[in-house]
C-alpha cells in the first residue's frame, strides 16, 4: 500500500494501453487489407478507440476505490472497537487515529505474526519497536486498540489486493471488448469522439463537486458552531470578544464593518484611477505607448499581497499618520482602514484597469467612428457613446474587484491591525479612517492558528464568519457574471 | 433613354458642390488613393463604384476627414467644399462632419433610445435650444428618413431594438438631423434585405432635393437606380467619371466595361 505498488499498477494499465494502441491500430489496418482509405476512420483513431477503453474505466475504478476504501474499513473498524477502549478524555475519532497510527507502524515492521496472548509486556514493547521506525504514540497501546489495528491492516491488504484485480480486470476487460470490435467498419472517430467526451465531463464534475465538498464541509461545521452559540447573537450582536474560556461574544457585524470599510475605501482608490487608465490605455494612447504600459500596469496584479502589506506597514502606514492623522487629531495608529485601503486599491488597480480596458476595446469601432462622423469630439464620444456602451461591462470588472478586496487578508493584517471595530465606543470611531480595525478574513486566520481543538465556538466560528463571506462573495461574483454575459449578449 | 437625357440636362445646370484636385492617401506603405480628381453636383446622388480594395471607401472618408482618426493615414491634394479648403489648418475638423454627415455599411445605432440617437448630434453642437426645438428636429429627421411612423410610439426604446433596415434608416436619420450639406453613405444597403433596401433608396432619392449626397455601392443596378452621376475607381485611380446613363451604356474605358459586364470585380 507504500506508493510503489500504485505506481506499477498505473503503470501496468498505461502500458496495456500503449499496446492496445499498436495492436487496435494493426488489427483495423489487417481487416481493410492493409489500405487505409477503405477503413471507416484514420488508423491512429482504432487506435486510440482500444487505449481509451483501457484506461478510461480502469483509471475511474481505480479513483473510485482508493476514494471508498479507507472511508468504508475506517467504518468496519470502528464498530470493532468497543465503547471501553475509549477513555472517558478522548473520542473515538480520537482512538481511530491511533488504530491508524498503530496500523501504518506494523506495516512498516513488516511481517510479524501476532502472539497468542497480547498481555502488557507485549504491547509495551510493541510501542518502543514502534518508536524505532518513528512512529511514536502518545500513550499506551490498548490491546483493544492493537486488535482493531490488526484488523484495519488486514482489511486493507484484502482490499488493496481486491482493488488490483479489479482494476486489471477492467482494462484487460476493455482492451478484450474493443479490440474484438475493431475492424474496417467500426466508427472508431464517433467512438473516440464519445470517449473525449466522457473524459471531459469527468474532469468538469471534479472541479463541481470539490466545490460542493468545500460548500458541505463548511456548512457541517457551521451547523456545529450554531449549536453551540445562538445565530442570533452571531448575525445581529454587536460586540467581537472571544475569549478561549469561555463567555465569548462572537458577533460578525464588527468585523463585516471592517471589511465592507476597507473595501469601501479601496474601491474609491481603485476605481477611477483603474477606470481611467484603461480609457488612457484603449482611446488615446499610441500602440507604442501602449505595448509598454499595459504590461507595466500589470506587473502590480503579480505582486504577492504580503508584498503590499509590508509597503502598508513600512511606507504607508506611518506616512498616513504622521502627515494626515496626528496632524488631524484623528488618531494616532499606524495600522488603520486609510492604510489598508489604500494599499489594497492600488493592488486592485491592474484588476479595474486590464477588465475595463478589454471591455472598452470591445465596444465596436463602428460606435465610434458613428460619433465622430456625426462631428463628436473624442471626450465626446467616450462619454457619451463608449462608456455607456461598456458601463454594464465596467459595472462587472468592479464587482470582481469589490469580490477580490473583500477576501484579501494579508494587506489588511499588515496595514490596518487585527483590533475588531467597536461598536460600543460611538460612530465617531467606527467612520474614523484612521482607526486600526480589521475584517473577517483576519479573523478567521486568528481564530484557527494556535493550540486549539475544533470543539469550540470560538474555533468554529471561523467556519461561520468563512461561509457568510463565502455567500457574500459568491452573490457578488454571480451579479457580476450575470451584468457581463447582458452586455456581451449586446453585441453579438 | 429620354429620361436618362432629361436627367443630363437638369444636372448639368447644376453647381459644383465639392471639388477634388490631385488626391492621394497612403496607409503607411500602401498607396490607397491615386491622384483622384473629381468635381461632385450639389443636389446629385453620385455614386462610387469599383472593385473591393479600389479605394472608394478610402476617397469617401476624406471628404469628412474621417481619415484624420486612422494614425497611419496621409492625405494630399486639395479637396475643396463650396470652395473652401478642408485639409486648411483653420478648419476644425469637427465642424467639418457636421456639415458632411455620414451613413455607414453597417447600421450602427448607439446603445440609446431612439430618441436620444437622433437627438445626438444637434445636443452636440446645440442646434436647439429648449426641448421643444429638439422634439422637433428629431420629428423632421426622423419623418425626412422616412422611419416615423414606425418609430413615433417608442422613442424611448432602444435604438439596437429595430429590424437592420430601420436601423439603417434611423441611422439615416440621425446623419440628417446635424442639418449637413453633403451626405456620405458607405455601401447603406449591403447589411439590408431588398424590402430594406428598396426603402433606403426611395429615401436617398427624396434626400437628393437638399443634399448632395454621395454613395459607394457594389451594386450595379442599385447606382444605376438611384444616381445621376457615377465614378469608377479602379486600383487607387479613378478610371472614369460620367453621367450615370453613359458609365453604363457607352463606358470609354475598357476597364469600366470589363467591370460592369461582370469580368473584373
Ligand atoms: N485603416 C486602414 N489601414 C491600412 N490600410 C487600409 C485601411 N483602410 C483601407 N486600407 C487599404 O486601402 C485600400 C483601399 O481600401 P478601401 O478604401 O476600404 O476600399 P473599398 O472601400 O473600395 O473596398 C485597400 O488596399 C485597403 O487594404
Ligand atoms: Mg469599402
Amino acid at each position: 500500500m507504500t506508493a510503489v505498488p500504485l505506481l506499477w499498477l498505473i503503470l501496468i494499465v498505461l502500458a496495456l494501453a500503449a499496446v492496445g494502441y499498436v495492436a487496435g491500430r494493426s488489427r483495423a489496418m489487417a481487416s481493410a487489407g492493409g489500405n487505409s482509405r477503405a477503413l471507416h476512420s484514420l488508423p491512429g483513431y482504432y487506435g486510440y478507440n482500444v487505449a481509451l477503453t483501457v484506461l478510461t474505466p480502469a483509471f475511474g475504478l481505480l479513483a473510485l476505490w482508493l476514494l471508498i476504501q479507507p472511508v468504508w474499513i475506517d467504518m468496519r473498524v470502528s464498530a470493532l472497537l468497543p465503547d471501553s477502549a475509549i477513555a472517558d478524555s478522548s473520542t473515538r475519532d480520537l482512538v481511530m487515529s491511533d488504530v491508524r497510527r498503530v496500523a501504518e507502524g506494523l506495516q512498516i515492521l513488516g511481517a510479524e505474526g501476532a502472539p497468542d496472548v497480547v498481555d502488557t509486556s507485549f504491547l509495551e514493547g510493541l510501542r518502543d519497536r514502534l518508536g524505532n521506525v518513528g512512529v511514536a504514540l502518545g500513550s499506551e497501546i490498548d490491546a483493544a486498540v492493537y486488535r482493531a489495528a490488526l484488523s484495519y491492516q488486514d482489511m486493507t491488504r484484502v482490499g488493496t489486493g481486491l482493488m488490483w484485480a479489479a482494476v486489471l480486470l477492467a482494462a484487460v476487460g476493455g482492451f478484450a471488448l474493443s479490440y474484438m470490435v475493431t475492424n474496417k467498419d467500426f466508427r472508431a472517430r464517433n467512438t473516440v469522439e464519445r470517449g473525449i467526451l466522457i473524459v471531459l465531463i469527468g474532469a468538469a464534475s471534479i472541479a463541481i463537486l470539490t466545490t460542493l465538498g468545500i460548500v458541505l464541509s463548511m456548512l457541517f461545521e457551521t451547523r456545529n458552531f450554531f449549536a453551540d452559540y445562538p445565530w442570533q447573537e452571531f448575525f445581529f450582536g454587536t460586540n467581537w470578544a472571544p475569549d478561549f474560556r469561555g463567555n465569548s461574544e462572537l458577533a460578525i457585524l464588527p468585523l463585516l464593518w471592517g471589511t465592507l470599510y476597507i473595501s469601501l475605501v479601496a474601491l474609491i482608490v481603485a476605481v477611477p484611477i483603474g477606470l481611467f487608465a484603461a480609457i488612457y490605455l484603449s482611446e488615446y494612447a499610441s500602440n507604442r505607448v501602449r505595448a509598454v504600459a499595459k504590461p507595466a500596469i500589470e506587473i502590480l496584479a503579480g505582486i504577492p499581497t504580503i508584498v503590499y502589506g509590508l509597503f502598508a506597514l513600512i511606507t504607508i502606514g506611518p506616512m498616513l499618520r504622521d502627515y494626515f492623522a496626528l496632524p488631524l487629531g484623528l488618531g494616532e495608529s499606524s495600522s488603520s482602514v486609510a492604510t489598508a485601503g489604500l494599499v489594497m486599491g492600488i493592488m486592485l488597480i491592474p484588476f479595474v484597469s486590464s477588465l475595463s480596458d478589454d471591455i472598452i476595446n470591445s465596444v465596436p469601432q463602428s460606435l465610434r467612428d458613428g460619433s465622430y462622423g456625426l462631428g463628436a469630439t473624442q471626450s465626446e464620444t467616450i462619454r457619451q457613446v463608449v462608456m455607456p456602451a461598456a458601463l454594464p461591462g465596467i459595472v462587472g470588472a468592479i464587482l470582481l474587484a469589490a469580490s477580490r478586496a473583500i477576501g484579501e487578508t494579508m494587506i489588511v493584517v499588515l496595514g490596518a491591525g487585527a483590533a475588531a471595530a467597536q461598536f460600543n465606543r460611538g460612530l465617531g470611531e467606527l467612520v474614523n479612517p484612521f482607526e486600526a480595525m480589521t475584517t473577517v478574513t483576519v479573523k478567521i486566520v486568528s481564530q484557527l492558528t494556535g493550540d486549539t481543538d475544533f470543539a469550540s465556538p470560538e474555533t468554529l466560528v471561523a467556519f461561520a464568519l468563512g461561509l457568510t463571506l463565502f455567500v457574500i462573495t459568491l452573490g457578488l461574483n454571480v451579479l457580476a457574471l450575470w451584468i457581463v454575459r447582458r452586455y456581451r449578449e449586446q453585441y453579438e | 433613354m429620354n429620361d436618362m437625357r432629361r436627367i443630363e440636362r437638369a444636372t448639368d445646370m447644376k453647381e459644383t458642390k465639392i471639388s477634388a484636385r490631385h488626391v492621394n492617401v497612403h496607409y503607411g506603405d500602401t498607396h490607397a488613393i491615386k491622384d483622384v480628381s473629381v468635381e461632385i453636383q450639389d443636389k446629385t446622388v453620385t455614386a462610387f463604384i469599383g472593385p473591393s480594395g479600389c479605394g472608394k471607401s478610402t476617397f469617401l472618408r476624406c471628404i469628412n476627414r474621417m481619415n484624420d482618426t486612422i494614425d497611419i493615414a496621409r492625405i494630399d491634394g486639395d479637396i475643396r467644399i463650396d470652395g473652401e479648403d478642408i485639409y486648411d489648418p483653420k478648419v476644425d475638423p469637427v465642424q467639418l462632419r457636421a456639415k458632411v454627415g455620414m451613413v455607414f455599411q453597417k447600421p450602427n445605432p448607439f446603445p440609446k433610445s431612439i430618441f436620444d440617437n437622433v437627438a445626438y448630434g444637434p445636443r452636440i453642437h446645440g442646434l436647439a435650444r429648449t426641448k421643444a426645438e429638439l422634439d422637433e428636429i428629431v420629428e423632421k429627421s426622423l419623418r425626412r428618413a422616412a422611419i416615423w411612423d414606425e418609430v413615433k410610439d417608442r422613442l424611448q426604446q432602444p435604438g439596437t431594438g429595430l429590424s437592420g433596415g430601420q436601423q439603417q434608416r434611423l441611422c439615416i436619420a440621425r446623419a440628417v438631423a446635424t442639418e449637413p450639406e453633403v451626405l456620405l453613405m458607405d455601401e447603406p444597403c449591403s447589411a439590408l434585405d431588398p424590402i430594406a433596401t428598396a426603402q433606403v433608396e426611395e429615401l436617398i432619392d427624396e434626400l437628393k432635393q437638399n443634399y448632395s449626397v454621395v454613395i459607394v455601392t457594389h451594386s450595379m443596378q442599385q447606382a444605376a437606380r438611384v444616381s445621376q452621376k457615377t465614378a469608377f475607381f479602379h486600383l487607387g485611380t479613378l478610371v472614369e467619371y460620367g453621367e450615370t446613363g453613359d458609365i453604363f451604356t457607352k463606358p470609354e474605358d475598357s476597364r469600366t466595361e470589363s467591370y460592369i459586364t461582370g469580368r473584373i470585380g
